[in-house]
């Protein structure tokens, strides 16, 4: 499976990754060969096999409605990029 | 007093021969001499560590505390530890200081461990060889021009130089026991499930697992202890009794069938660490187990399904990454979009970028199916292998990694090829068993490691088995020149 220059850039674009230009021929060889070790999955007939998502088959835990958490905003603003009257800002989203 | 394993120290402690302090000093001295060259921590938390060996002095000294109450260890850097910088070997969180602290750092405070610092690793744990990490390479204490393994590379080399007497790791496809391997160390994966997750970062999370990393399996045993357990804050942490894993340690092995997979000796194992598997399997013939040829029929197919469902599930979970609430925020993004692009493309390194890339191509319209359900369809294949083999045999025995630690260097050109290496590895995770990896000899300075691999839960037989061998064989005690 060979991906080129513009699979790269879409899927990049997918993934919210800014790719330098002059990185994606590398990028376009090292993906292209890693999908060319997982095509070897192709080798083998799974028509009769179920998916297995998780090593365990657990079934999902309930907890009661409870509050658990405390509110620590100040705590985690602390770290923040940017924030500005207890909100995190970004560049303007609507004009 | 660098030179003692942790039940030795344990023991030195409780009757006073030395103070943590003391040992804590030891150890930080060590680390201030010999990290500049290994690189092995991120992060030293010596102020932090000498009020926690103060700490424990005062609980030993009212003959309170456990195995663990004054016994210096690190932590993986990506375990998150409060008020300290947890990284994640990546420049995303080279700025991030832990709000709160892991529920497998906070089980190592609560049984009054002392806590060196961070451990480098590769970046995200994604790799083989620790050559991932913002923070430059980690060199293998027994060859400098070699890598220590990876992805908890960091974890390995300081145990191994001694400068610390065990540490955490993490595995989603072989990242505690490959490094074991290339160390001299014990490293053991639990069971999936097994050690909670809460505030390790997640990278696989249908794989990762944490556990310890030491240089015995009676060490393995004591850290286990309190890594284990119940976490209501991880949804797949297992509610299951703890068994007192060193209670097994000393029990005969006379009768203990193990299975040899074909596949683990074919093609692609380098012809010396074939030979000192042998020996070693030998050694455990000598012990009374008995050995029998199996067959894990689906082998080759591991890596390729492992690097379909890895990247998928860390396409997913590095999403979090988006420059707005924590960590690494490019410079004056000019909309949203470029705050989100230029963030990730800049904060992570090209190893990462490659797997989150694959990820969202494997799960992307269109490709479901050939790609990802086909991979969890083999994931059942070769689980079933293994339920198959624990009919009959108890334990699992091969190589960790065909061949002993490669150069630096030597295979990040080739992310394939570098894939590879985990071989022997990674179907262990896929299926959510058990494994250690242990000390097995060398070919010339270069340590090996034979993998023991178990049925769910049955890590008390896995500390148990190496246990024995270590008892008769002496790898395990081998120091690199330099750091005896």
């Amino acid at each position: 499976m060979a991906l080129t220059a513009s699979d790269v850039k879409k899927i990049a674009r997918l993934a919210r990754l800014a790719v330098v230009e002059q990185d994606i021929p590398a990028y376009a060889r090292n993906l292209s060969n890693i999908m060319g070790l997982v095509e070897q999955m192709n080798a083998v007939d799974t028509r009769e096999a179920t998916p297995m998502a998780h090593p365990l088959e657990l079934p999902a835990r309930l907890r009661p409605d409870q509050i658990t958490e405390t509110i620590q905003r100040e705590l985690f603003q602390s770290i923040a990029p940017r924030v500005e009257a207890g909100l995190y800002l970004v560049p303007k989203v609507i004009e | 007093m660098h030179t003692k394993t942790i039940t030795e120290l344990s023991r030195a402690l409780k009757q006073r021969e030395f103070s943590s302090v003391e040992l804590t000093r030891a150890y930080l001295q060590r680390i201030e001499r010999h990290n500049p060259a290994l690189n092995a921590y991120i992060t030293v938390t010596a102020e932090r560590a000498l009020e926690q060996a103060r700490a424990a002095d005062a609980r030993l000294a009212k003959n309170e505390g456990g195995a663990l109450t004054g016994v210096p260890i690190a932590q993986k850097d990506i375990f998150c530890t409060k008020g300290v910088k947890t990284s994640c070997g990546s420049r995303m969180l080279d700025n991030f200081i832990a709000p709160y602290d892991a529920t497998t750092v906070e089980r190592f405070n609560a049984a009054g461990a002392v806590m060196l610092g961070k451990t480098n690793m590769d970046e995200f744990a994604m790799g083989s060889s620790n050559e991932t990490s913002f923070y430059g390479p980690v060199k293998n204490p027994w060859d400098p021009a070699a890598v220590p393994g990876g992805s908890s590379g960091g974890s390995a080399a300081a145990i191994a130089a001694r400068l610390a007497p065990a540490a955490t790791g993490t595995d989603t496809g072989g990242s505690i026991r490959q490094p074991a391997a290339l160390c001299n160390l014990t490293g053991l994966k639990p069971t999936y499930g097994r050690v909670s997750r809460y505030g390790m970062i997640a990278f696989a999370s249908s794989l990762d697992q944490g556990g310890p990393m030491a240089r015995t399996a009676a060490d393995c045993a004591l850290l286990m202890q309190v890594m284990a357990g119940f976490d209501a804050r991880d949804s797949t942490s297992v509610d299951r009794p703890v068994p007192d894993y060193a209670a097994a340690l000393n029990d005969s092995i006379k009768g203990l069938k193990i299975g040899l997979p074909r596949e683990y000796f074919g093609a692609g194992l380098d012809g010396k660490v074939a030979q000192a598997i042998d020996a070693a399997v030998k050694e455990y013939e000598k012990l009374g187990a008995v050995v029998k040829e199996i067959s894990l029929p689906n082998t080759p197919l591991a890596v390729p399904v492992y690097y379909v469902i890895a990247p998928a599930e860390c396409s997913s979970n590095l999403s979090r990454f988006d420059g707005v609430r924590y960590g690494y925020r490019c410079k004056d993004p000019v909309d949203l979009l470029d705050l989100y692009e230029r963030s990730r493309g800049e904060g992570f390194g090209a190893e990462v970028k490659r797997r989150i890339m694959i990820g969202t191509y494997v799960l992307s319209a269109g490709y479901y199916d050939a790609y990802y359900l086909k991979a969890q369809k083999l994931r059942r294949l070769i689980s079933d292998d293994f339920k198959r083999a624990f009919e009959q045999v108890d334990v699992i025995m091969g190589p960790t990694a065909p061949t002993v630690a490669f150069n630096l260097g030597e295979k990040t050109d080739d992310p394939v090829t570098m894939y590879l290496s985990d071989i022997y590895t990674i179907a262990v995770n896929l299926a959510g068993l058990p494994a250690i990896s242990l000390p097995a000899g060398f070919v010339g300075k270069r340590p090996l490691g034979l993998q023991v691999i178990g049925n769910y839960f049955d890590e008390p037989r896995l500390l148990n088995a190496v246990h024995q061998y270590q008892k008769v064989t002496d790898w395990h005690r081998r120091a690199p020149e330099g750091f005896e």
